[in-house]
Order: structure tokens, then C-alpha cells, then sequence
């Protein structure tokens, strides 16, 4: 991605990322948000994770912030967010990120600043693959086949995380039911 | 393409512009009260990291490929951040019931 | 025949158990049983007298340490176990008697039995350790029967005292026993050997001896312990005649000597103790004369007995410390029969008297109760060493062993007291008139009281004849023959005809004391003294491990860490711990920023 389209989706991120933080409105906060997250899956496009930067819109911008919104009307917040900021907290939010950048600043200063991206070798990283599968066809016509390589990684490599993630899911859709429940003692 | 000759950005900007959404969720998790708006900007904060593991994956190549073990971490962030969001927002609702509000500074049964 | 010594052990113990356990109700039963075990166990020491053999097994294995359970006999053991189950029988038969009204007498003889099991333990013992535990057992059964009549103040007070008293010789002899392990590497006597103690130097050898003998100080009633044993006159009388005339005071005397045979020390090596036998020596000696001083003033017939038995004692220990065990041993095993003889005598003389001690409200008994009398008075002369007497044999024996110490003249002054005292005590409690109720109408003891009187002076002339089973293997050769003519023997003549003389003029027929010498019938002040002593030093001690538990470790110590921790908790609490849950994210990201700080750019 060239750099003048890189800023631009940074700064997108970054000032929907501030407008979460600032917008007295939850609503407004959430839906800020969501254009950080457009933002944020243009940069993943642009690192070439094209199933990355879906799946941020799709779950990101997509379910889960549906969700927040969902439960912001729920609860029928609008009401509550009527008093200003703390001056000692905003002054605290403030000087501590700052901080935090200006630690990240020196950091990176200190590292090779001037790294390229690396140029991807498609046709050679063909030939590591099994000539009838459809990644070695992509990889061939000179296109990145993120998800096919994805999808093999996940179902290879990373199986068991897959099966645990899944576990995972199974009891926090419990715990949601358990928790969610009228009487819930 | 006229593109094409146009410098890219390196991977230090990446982790700057990273770092920076970082602090961005760190202080609003300082400065909002309203539980929600913290709980966003927490997964703001994960989404950050996320951007920094998506740029070192790219720069760093295995055989001309991305390394595909990075955006493997984020794919299981983001699975897991579903199911944090679930279940955070189920715990929010209990709260609210209970105690009518979900401002900070009102629930602080916690002080010593 | 092999097995036969585990059986001393077994049967009192057994008797002590059933009757503890399944007999209390039972007084008749339970003083049956305890009469016949010791009966029992006479019978096998008759049978083993003069054996020597050993036997033991396992018990405890740690390191260097190798504790065995066994017995060891030998003369010494043999003759001290005819000692102990002949008295004790001879005592249980009499108690039989004394105390068939007591309402505990079912408690009384499973404490004999208790006392007989731990007094043939100590006897038997083939290590110090054993002995040890065993030497505690008597303590144990003897504060349960001094304080056999609980309900009277004195008798539990005077319990108490002898146990706190015997602690304090206990824990010398405990640390003394843990020198001469470190010395000597075994603490089997049969293992031991004088040789260790020249490598370890006279030094640390004389203060281990001088510990272990801190025991027998204690246990044997020698300066400046000996405060429990008159006091323990408070217990039943045969008690007194048992356990503190005839057997346990002397497991002292019996325990050095022991110590002595196993370090193989003689008069030729004695120089590897350095100044311990002299020590030893002089504190029996002083004992002996002190408590003969202290005998000569007392009214009470049992506390007569009793200052007599210390100063007995301190004759035997005085021949201990002047390296002649046997003829200590020889002494202790003569003493026994003819001190056993006069407490029970005295104990028929109190039944008669319906519990009355006083010596100046009793007179003219040897006409009321005569077998009683003459039996006394055979116990009186034998103690007073009168030429073919046990005692005239054994009382040599050690003035032989002092001839050339000054403690000599000591020797010879005790045994004119010892006349002086005995036959003031003769004069005026049997002959003259009856000066009481009590004594008007006394009556001669039952039959299961005299007899044991009768066959105790039986033991008491027959006694000295069993010298040939006495160990030999000092200087001093154990005889029973008298050297007429000898100028030891003269002396011993002049100081009887001395004391006989004193005690004729100043007491017969007379009814009321005719000197009063407050030193002498106050104990020379040193219960008094000990009293205040104690007192002041355990007020100071107490008020200074108060104020350190209370103020230093209480307060400063435990009390300052709970405070401070406490404190740091406070501020914590009102300054941190606040409830706002941006105040924490904000603490959370200071503490982020300065992990990062101190990681990266602090290097």
C-alpha cells in the first residue's frame, strides 16, 4: 500500500478511535468506533491479510458492535452520560498515554527505521506446494490465496486451538444464558 | 500503475500508528465512566495489538509468504474477543439490573 | 534363666497396669496382687543373685546414637535388687496392715507397684538413657505417694517440692549424661571405658562427672537439694521406709558407683577426674554432718528417721567421692535393712499412737508394745555402729576409705551425733512414762505388721555376711571383720561412748526438751532461705521475661510487624483502594509505563 493511502486509513482509525473516547453519546462512541474499525481492516487489506481485515468488519464492525449498540438502547443509556469529565481523570488519561507514546517513540528510534516491506515471491513459494491444489494455481497466476493458506494452517498446524476455541465459545454462550437469566442468583 | 512508485510505508509506522490506538484505548479507559464505552475501549486496545501481529507478519516472510502464524494469533483474537464481548455484555446487563446504573464512579462497593 | 530378668520387670508392671486399670474398686483384691508380684520378683532376685550376665534388643538408631532396651546384672545389680524386692516386699506386707483403713488403698499399691516396676528399671538398666528414664519413673511414682493423702495441704505441697527439687538435679544429670555420650561415644555402661575420659582432659571429664552427679544430688537428697526429703516425710510411713530410706534415695549412690565400675575408676587414676571425687567427697560430707546437726533438735519421729537417712546418705556418697563405691554400696545395702527397720518401727510406734509424731508426747512404749521396741532398738544400735552390728562393718568400711582425708573427723563426728540423736530418740519416745493419751493406750502392733519388723532384724544382723557378694575392684577390700585394736575402730568406739554419753545425761528421764538450739531445730534456716531466694530471683526473672514478652517481642517484634504491616495495609487502603475503577486503570498504566521504563531505558 502506498504511503499516502496508508495515512489516510490511519488517520480514519485513529480519529474515529479518539471520537470513541471523547463523544459523551455511547451510541456515537459505538459508532465511532466502527469507523476505527473500517480504518483498521483498510490497513489489514493493505498488509495483504485480505481474511483478516474481513473478518474485522464482519465481527468487529459487524457483530460486535451491533451487540454494544443493542445493549446501549437496551439499557437506555442516553440519559446517563450527561455530566463532564473529571479534570484529575482526563488529566491522568492524557499524561499516562502520552507517555506511553513517547516510550514507544524512543523504542522504535532506537530499531532500523528504514525497513521496506518485503516483496512477496509468489511463483517461487508455488513450487512448496502440491501442483493439483488450488494455492499452487493461485500462486501460479501471481495471486495471494490468504484464505486457502489460512484455512490450511488452521485445519494443519492449528487444530487443537480450533477445538478449543470452539470449546471456548460453547461456554461462554453458556455462561451468557446463565448469566442473562431473570432470577439469576 | 501510477501507484507503484509511490513509497510504501515502513513496518516502524505500522507500530507507531499501532502504539498510538493503543494509548488512544488506554485513556479512555482512564477517562469515560460509563462502563460500556471502557469495555469498547478495551477491545480498541486488543484490536491495536492485532495491528501490530498483522504488520509483522507481512515483513516478515517464510518462503515469499506472509508468516501466516501471526494473522493465525489475530483470527483466534478476534475469536476470543466475540466471546469476551458476549460474555462482558451479559455481565453488564446482570450489573445494571442489580444495581441500576453502570457508571464507575457510582459502583464502588470495592473500596476498602 | 536367660529370660528371667525381663520378668523383674514385667510382673510390677503388669500388677501396677491391672490394678490402675481394672481393680480400683477392689482394695482387698488390688493389695493381694501387688504383695504377691513383689513377692514374685524377691523370689527371682534370690534366684539371680550373683549372675552376671546382659541382654538387651534394638530400640532407637539415629546416627551415632544406638539406645538399647536391656538389663545388666552383675553383683552390684544382684545385691541392690535383693535390696529393693526385699524391703519392698517386706513393706507391702506391712502396708497390708497400716494402711488397711485407707479409702485409696487400691491407688496406694499400684503406686508401689509402679514404684517397684521403675525402681528394678533403674537397677536392671544396661545404659544411661534407660536409667534415666526409669530414674524419672521413681520421681514419678514417688510424688504420687508422698502426695498420697492429696487432701492435706502439706502432703501436696511437700510432693510438689520433691518433684521441683528432683527436676533441678534431673536436668545436670540429664546434660551430664550427654558429656560423657559426646566423651566416652556410647552411652552403654558396659561399652564405657576410662580411657575416653583422659583423651577429653580433666577438665571436661570432672564436669561431666560433677553433672551426672548433679542427679544423684538430687535424687539422694545431698546439698543443697536435700530440702524435699523431709518434707516428703508427709507420705504413708512405709513409703518412707521404701522409697525414701531404703532404695530410692539411694539410687544416687548406687547410679555413681555404677558410673564409676563402667569408667573402670580407681584410686590410682582418679587424677583424669581432677577436682570431681573431692567435690563429691566433700558435699556427702557435709551433708552427712549438717543433717546430723539438723537430726539432733527435731521432734517429730519421722523427721528424726529422716535428717538421719541424709546424713547416711552423705556418708555414702562421701565414700563414693572418695573412690570407694563399694564401701558405699556396702554401706547403702547395710543402711537400707536397719533404716527400712526403724521407719516401719516407727510407723507401728505412729498406728499405735493413733497418728501421733511427736516424740515428747509419746514414753514408756517399750513396755506396751515390746517386739516393736526391741526391734527398734536393734535398728538403733546397728546405726549406731555398735561392734558386731551391719552398721559397725559398713561404717569402717568408709572410715577406712577416709583415713587419710580430713573428712575423716567429720566421719567421726557424724557417727557421735548419729548415737546422740538415735538414743535421745530411744530414750524418750520407749522409755520413762507415757506423756499422752496416745501413747497410754497403745497396743503392740498386729501380726502383719511385726513380722515384717521381726524378719527386717533378722536382715539387719544377718546383713553384713553378704559381703562376699560385694563388687571388689577398688582399693578397699568389703569385710566383715572387725580390726580390734585398730586405731579407725577405737575412734569409731570413742565417738559411740561419746554420743551414748551426751544422750544418757541430757535425756533420760526426762520430759521435756532440756536445750534449744533454734539453728539447729529450724534447718539452719535454709528452707527459710531457699524460700526467699526463690521468691526474690523468680519475681526478677519473671518480671524480666515479662517485660520482654510483653514490650519486646509482644510489642516490638510481633506486634511491630503486625502494626506496620497494618499500617502500610492503611494507607494502601484509604489512598489506593478507592473503588474508582479509573483511578486503578490509571495506577494499572503508571505501572506499565514504569515496567517499561525500568526494562528498557534504566539499563
Amino acid at each position: 500500500m502506498p504511503s499516502p493511502l496508508f495515512y489516510i486509513f490511519a488517520a480514519i482509525m485513529l480519529i474515529g478511535g479518539t471520537m470513541v473516547v471523547f463523544m459523551r453519546n455511547p451510541v456515537s462512541s459505538a459508532l465511532s468506533m466502527v469507523l476505527s474499525f473500517l480504518g483498521l481492516a483498510a490497513l489489514f487489506v493493505g498488509l495483504d491479510a485480505y481474511l483478516i481485515g474481513i473478518l474485522q468488519i464482519l465481527v468487529y464492525a459487524g457483530a460486535i458492535m451491533v451487540l454494544f449498540i443493542f445493549i446501549i438502547m437496551l439499557l437506555d443509556l442516553k440519559a446517563e452520560e450527561n455530566t463532564s469529565f473529571r479534570p484529575a481523570a482526563l488529566a491522568a488519561g492524557i499524561v499516562i498515554p502520552l507517555m506511553l507514546v513517547f516510550q514507544l517513540t524512543g523504542v522504535i528510534n532506537n530499531q532500523d527505521s528504514l525497513r521496506d516491506i518485503p516483496a512477496l515471491e509468489l511463483e517461487q513459494a508455488a513450487t512448496n506446494f502440491d501442483k493439483n491444489t488450488m494455492i499452487h494455481k493461485r500462486l501460479k497466476d501471481g495471486r495471494l490465496p490468504d484464505t486457502h493458506l489460512l484455512g490450511k494452517k488452521l485445519y494443519t498446524d492449528y487444530n487443537f486451538p480450533l477445538q478449543m476455541v470452539a470449546v471456548l465459545l460453547l461456554v461462554a454462550t453458556i455462561g451468557c444464558v446463565s448469566l442473562s437469566r431473570k432470577n439469576s442468583k | 500503475m501510477p501507484f507503484d512508485s509511490l513509497p510504501t510505508p515502513t513496518l516502524n509506522e505500522y507500530l507507531m500508528i499501532s502504539g498510538l490506538l493503543f494509548a488512544i484505548g488506554l485513556a479512555g479507559v482512564i477517562i469515560r465512566r460509563n462502563i460500556i464505552v471502557i469495555f469498547m475501549c478495551l477491545e480498541m486496545m486488543l484490536a491495536a495489538a492485532s495491528l501490530t501481529l498483522v504488520a509483522f507478519s507481512r515483513f516478515h516472510t517464510v518462503d515469499g509468504l506472509p508468516d501466516y502464524d501471526g494473522q493465525m494469533l489475530v483470527f483466534f483474537v478476534i475469536t476470543v474477543a466475540a466471546a469476551e464481548v458476549a460474555v462482558g455484555l451479559a455481565i453488564i446487563v446482570s450489573l445494571y439490573r442489580a444495581r441500576q446504573t453502570i457508571q464507575t464512579d457510582e459502583l464502588t462497593s470495592l473500596r476498602g | 534363666m536367660e529370660n528371667l530378668p525381663w520378668f523383674l520387670l514385667l510382673i510390677p508392671i503388669a500388677s501396677a497396669a491391672i490394678i490402675q486399670l481394672g481393680l480400683k474398686k477392689s482394695a482387698a483384691l488390688s493389695s493381694a496382687l501387688s504383695t504377691i508380684s513383689v513377692l514374685a520378683t524377691f523370689i527371682i532376685a534370690v534366684l539371680l543373685l550373683g549372675k552376671d550376665f546382659a541382654s538387651s534388643f534394638n530400640w532407637i538408631e539415629a546416627g551415632t546414637l544406638r539406645l538399647n532396651i536391656g538389663f545388666k546384672l552383675d553383683q552390684l545389680a544382684t545385691c541392690m535388687m535383693i535390696v529393693v524386692t526385699g524391703i519392698g516386699l517386706l513393706v507391702h506386707i506391712f502396708s497390708l496392715g497400716y494402711m488397711r483403713d485407707d479409702p485409696a488403698k487400691a491407688r496406694y499399691f499400684g503406686c508401689l507397684s509402679l514404684f517397684m516396676f521403675s525402681m528394678t528399671g533403674i537397677v536392671l538398666s544396661s545404659n544411661f538413657v534407660m536409667m534415666f528414664i526409669f530414674w524419672e519413673l521413681v520421681g514419678l511414682s514417688s510424688y504420687l505417694l508422698i502426695g498420697h493423702w492429696y487432701q492435706k495441704d502439706t502432703a501436696a505441697d511437700a510432693a510438689k517440692k520433691a518433684f521441683l527439687v528432683n527436676r533441678i538435679g534431673d536436668f545436670g544429670f540429664m546434660i551430664g549424661i550427654l558429656m560423657l555420650w559426646a566423651i566416652t561415644g556410647t552411652v552403654v555402661f558396659e561399652a564405657m571405658n576410662g580411657a575416653s575420659l583422659d583423651t577429653a582432659g580433666t577438665y571436661l571429664a570432672g564436669t561431666a562427672i560433677l553433672l551426672v552427679f548433679c542427679g544423684a544430688v538430687g535424687k539422694s537428697a545431698q546439698l543443697p537439694l536435700h530440702v524435699w526429703l523431709p518434707d516428703a516425710m508427709e507420705g504413708p510411713t512405709p513409703v518412707s521406709a521404701l522409697i525414701h530410706a531404703a532404695t530410692m534415695v539411694a539410687a544416687g549412690v548406687y547410679m555413681m558407683a555404677r558410673t564409676f565400675f563402667s569408667l573402670g575408676i580407681t584410686a590410682e587414676n582418679m587424677g583424669i577426674l581432677g577436682n570431681a571425687p573431692d567435690v563429691i567427697a566433700w558435699v556427702g560430707g557435709i551433708t552427712s554432718l549438717v543433717a546430723a546437726l539438723m537430726a539432733t533438735q527435731q521432734n517429730d519421729i519421722k523427721k528424726i528417721l529422716a535428717y538421719s537417712t541424709l546424713s547416711q546418705l552423705g556418708y555414702m556418697v562421701m565414700a563414693v567421692g572418695l573412690i570407694a563405691p563399694e564401701a558405699g554400696m556396702f554401706h547403702l545395702f547395710t543402711h537400707a535393712w536397719f533404716k527400712a527397720l526403724l521407719f516401719l518401727g516407727s510407723g507401728a510406734v505412729i498406728y499405735a499412737c493413733h497418728h501421733e509424731q511427736d516424740i515428747w508426747k509419746m514414753g514408756g512404749l517399750l513396755k506396751k508394745m515390746p517386739i516393736t521396741a526391741i526391734t527398734f532398738l536393734i535398728g538403733t544400735l546397728s546405726l549406731t555402729a555398735v561392734p558386731f552390728t551391719s552398721g559397725f562393718y559398713s561404717k569402717e568400711n568408709i572410715l577406712i576409705a577416709a583415713k587419710d582425708s580430713p573428712l575423716l573427723y567429720i566421719a567421726i563426728g557424724v557417727a557421735a551425733l548419729t548415737t546422740f540423736y538415735m538414743f535421745r530418740l530411744f530414750f524418750i519416745a520407749f522409755l520413762g512414762k507415757a506423756r499422752d493419751s496416745g501413747s497410754e493406750d497403745a497396743r503392740e502392733a498386729p501380726v502383719v505388721m511385726w513380722v515384717p519388723l521381726a524378719l527386717l532384724a533378722v536382715a539387719v544382723i544377718a546383713s553384713p555376711f553378704f559381703s562376699q557378694f560385694f563388687p571388689t575392684n577398688g582399693h578397699v577390700e568389703v569385710h566383715a571383720v572387725p580390726h580390734f585394736g585398730d586405731k579407725l575402730v577405737l575412734m569409731s568406739l570413742g565417738a559411740f561412748a561419746t554420743g551414748f554419753v551426751f544422750a544418757f545425761l541430757l535425756y533420760f528421764g526426762k520430759d521435756k526438751e532440756p536445750i534449744s538450739i533454734p539453728l539447729f531445730r529450724n534447718k539452719f534456716y535454709l528452707d527459710i532461705i531457699y524460700q526467699r531466694l526463690v521468691t526474690v530471683f523468680q519475681d526478677a526473672i519473671a518480671a524480666l521475661v515479662h517485660f520482654f514478652d510483653e514490650f519486646i517481642i509482644g510489642g516490638l517484634l510481633v506486634g511491630g510487624a503486625a502494626r506496620s504491616a497494618q499500617g502500610v495495609g492503611n494507607i494502601f487502603r484509604r489512598f489506593a483502594q478507592n473503588g474508582s475503577l479509573s483511578s486503578y486503570a490509571y495506577l494499572m498504566g503508571l505501572g506499565a509505563v514504569l515496567v517499561i521504563y525500568f526494562t528498557v531505558f534504566a539499563k
